[in-house]
């Protein structure tokens, strides 16, 4: 028998008791049901909401696959196993096997641990509060191990997910009725909860955690780091990467968020797939341009001297703002979430503009979270509602307006 | 420049509501409509701006400790700094009055679109706690206390602005019965209060020295404690503000 007929048999048998919603989902997941709603007027759209996460998972399958490539290379350069890339984007030196297996065994683990912690919840409480399973989950849970360190002890992936799965989605209500972005909650979450695992220079490679800590009980090892181009910016020194290997993504960083390449084409997929919204994509850019023009005149004009601490970031070039950090991964997957966005066209071109504006500024201007995406998104998802109420005031205003004018 | 960085600071970073917490009450009770959280958020700050550089003249030529020079040098030794509480309360629970009464004459539309909410300024924390903070922090002059009022009156105004609006939208929620009401407001306060963390700790200056640098570290690692704190007490507060629910249900 196959699997689709067990399946069908076990929904049959389950059918009004408690577990019904987790067979119904997993039956969903999988195939596609056979059974047709009858009686009353229905909508039939091919693009529901279980295709819609699908096409934004695609859109960040190669971002995955090349984090596994990147966080194996970055292991093996940081301890001195191959040579940096020279040969730009199919370099010999990162497309091996080894710098795969590497990132796969150590990526994998996150990819299972936050689906299976998120999805386990929203079974749970799916089947307690009596509804069936919303597929909300299976774009949060693709985003979180991209926006991790890739060094994350498995336990605190966890229970960010649990934090924020809970209070970042289910008290509200579940898929939909969300404030904030949960991808970002649960980032926040661990940010601000375990700060020395998601900052600092020894996280972002594989194993440079385990190192410190053999020197720490006396092995005579060389010390590993790998700073992010940002966390070194901050500090003042040099980023030491040029333009190439920040666009194509040879650099450390959180796991999906280096390869401005592979999030520019994810970003136009989602953009002709109609599912991302190029509103904001395209005013998030602008506001981080005009941000970094601001920086760089005030660094232009002398304003602000070498000696000052954000000289480093604010000297950066305004456009290699759009390349570090994970500035192209916030604006093309997480503040295009249709959820915690701005629901108004207008309302989509103000939240999208401060996104940009604000991450730049908080990376300029707090160097203690030199990461200032994911803050400035969270941020803005706190006010897109105020956006939206008072985009539809005006054209309620504006409408009132004009029906007096016809009127008269 | 030091009242620019000031306005900004009380604005995000030194926030009323997210960072410290104050007004509450108006806060969670007075956020169901856009309309009237924008009524009482402007009243506060109108009260923060008078009722700040008020309190400052008096604490300069009154309440600290050698004061009351301008009497007499026999007066130098007097300490009146026990009357801040009662002072400060005074001051604006007086100016609440007259501005009270002046709007009422010179704009009854306004005065009744306010309606209760304005005398009921009187007793929001955020107002005495804008002016004891002012006098915890020294700040130096009149300008100062001015800016340092309207822009955490901006800040609190912003607050209760954006959690109207997020009320309004999830009004139609499936929010779980338990939490229906106040309990889903304290969790999105605390919600809020992360997004409101990115600007903990930063500097709007440029060089400052390494002695205030030191001073706002300690202070985001204080937030970063608290927001985590209250957001694990959560569960807890639900419970009280089930109390506190039924309690107003009562009142009302």
């Amino acid at each position: 028998m196959s699997l689709k007929s067990k399946l069908h048999i076990l929904k049959r048998k389950y059918r009004s008791s408690k577990m019904a919603p987790a067979f119904n989902a997993l039956h969903t997941f999988l195939y596609l049901p056979n059974e047709t709603t009858h009686g009353g007027t229905h909508i039939k759209a091919a693009d529901d909401l279980k295709r819609t996460m699908n096409t934004v998972i695609m859109a960040m399958v190669p971002c995955l696959i090349f984090g596994m490539f990147n966080a194996g290379y970055q292991h093996n350069v940081a301890f001195g196993e191959i040579q940096a890339v020279t040969a730009g984007l199919f370099s010999p030196e990162f497309w091996t096997l080894d710098n795969f297996l590497i990132g796969f065994w150590k990526i994998l683990p996150l990819v299972i641990v936050s689906y299976g912690v998120g999805l386990g919840i929203e079974f749970l409480f799916a089947i307690i509060k009596k509804h069936e399973v919303e597929e909300g989950y299976l774009v949060t849970g693709m985003l979180v191990p991209l926006i991790v360190p890739v060094d994350i002890p498995l336990w605190m992936l966890a229970v960010a997910v649990a934090f924020g799965v809970v209070i970042g989605k289910e008290v509200f209500g579940g898929t939909g009725m969300n404030i904030l972005n949960p991808a970002l909650t649960i980032r926040a979450f661990l940010f601000f909860a375990y700060p020395t695992w998601m900052s600092g220079d020894k996280v972002w490679v594989e194993g440079a955690v385990k190192r410190t800590e053999e020197i720490a009980a006396g092995a005579n090892l060389d010390a590993i780091s790998g700073e992010t181009i940002l966390g070194s910016l901050a500090q003042g020194k040099e980023a030491g990467y040029s333009v190439m290997d920040m666009f194509f993504g040879f650099i450390p960083g959180s796991v999906g968020e280096t390869s401005t390449l592979l999030i520019l084409l994810g970003g136009l997929f989602l953009v002709f797939a109609k599912i991302g919204s190029w509103r904001i994509m395209l005013s998030s850019v602008l506001g981080a341009i005009v941000m970094g023009l601001i920086f760089n005149q005030v660094v232009d004009s002398g304003w602000i001297t070498e000696s000052s601490k954000f000289y480093g970031l604010m000297s950066t070039t305004w456009w290699h703002h759009l390349l570090i950090g994970g500035f192209a991964f916030g604006t093309v997957f997480m503040a295009t979430d249709p959820v915690t966005a701005s629901q108004t066209n207008k309302g989509k071109w103000i939240y999208g503009f401060l996104v940009g504006f604000i991450s730049i500024m908080i990376r300029v201007f707090n160097p203690a979270y030199p990461e200032g995406v994911m803050l400035a998104i969270l941020l803005m998802n706190v006010f897109a509602p105020t956006i939206d109420h008072y985009v539809v005031q005006g054209n309620v205003k504006k409408r009132k307006k004009r029906l007096k004018v016809k009127s008269i | 420049m030091e009242h620019i960085e000031l306005f900004f600071k009380s604005i995000f970073i030194d926030n009323m509501v997210f960072a410290t917490f104050l007004g509450m009450c108006s806060y969670l009770a007075v956020s169901k409509k856009v309309s009237t959280a924008v009524g009482l958020g402007a009243a506060v700050i109108f009260v923060l701006a008078i009722t700040v550089p008020l309190n400052w003249l008096l604490d300069q030529y009154l309440l600290q400790p050698g004061a009351l020079k301008w009497l007499g040098a026999e007066y130098i030794d007097y300490d009146l700094s026990f009357l801040s509480f009662i002072m400060f309360i005074a001051t604006i629970a007086t100016m609440v009055q007259l501005v009270e009464i002046v709007v009422e004459k010179f704009s009854p539309s306004l005065y009744n679109s306010l309606g209760i909410f304005l005398p009921l300024i009187a007793v929001n924390c955020a107002i005495l706690g804008g002016s004891l903070f002012m006098q915890s922090r020294e700040i130096p002059t009149l300008g100062l206390a001015t800016v340092y009022g309207v822009g955490s009156g901006i800040g609190w105004f912003l607050a209760i602005l954006a959690i109207a609006a997020i009320r309004e939208k999830i009004r139609y929620s499936n929010v779980p019965p338990a939490l229906r009401g106040l309990g889903i407001t304290f969790i999105i306060t605390g919600l809020m209060a992360i997004g409101f963390m990115s600007f903990g700790g930063m500097l709007t200056g440029g060089d400052e020295e390494a002695k205030s640098e030191t001073k706002t570290a300690v202070v985001v690692d204080e937030k970063v404690e608290e927001t985590i704190v209250s957001n694990a007490s959560e569960t807890t507060e639900a419970k009280e503000e089930k109390v506190l629910a039924n309690n107003i249900k009562v009142n009302e």
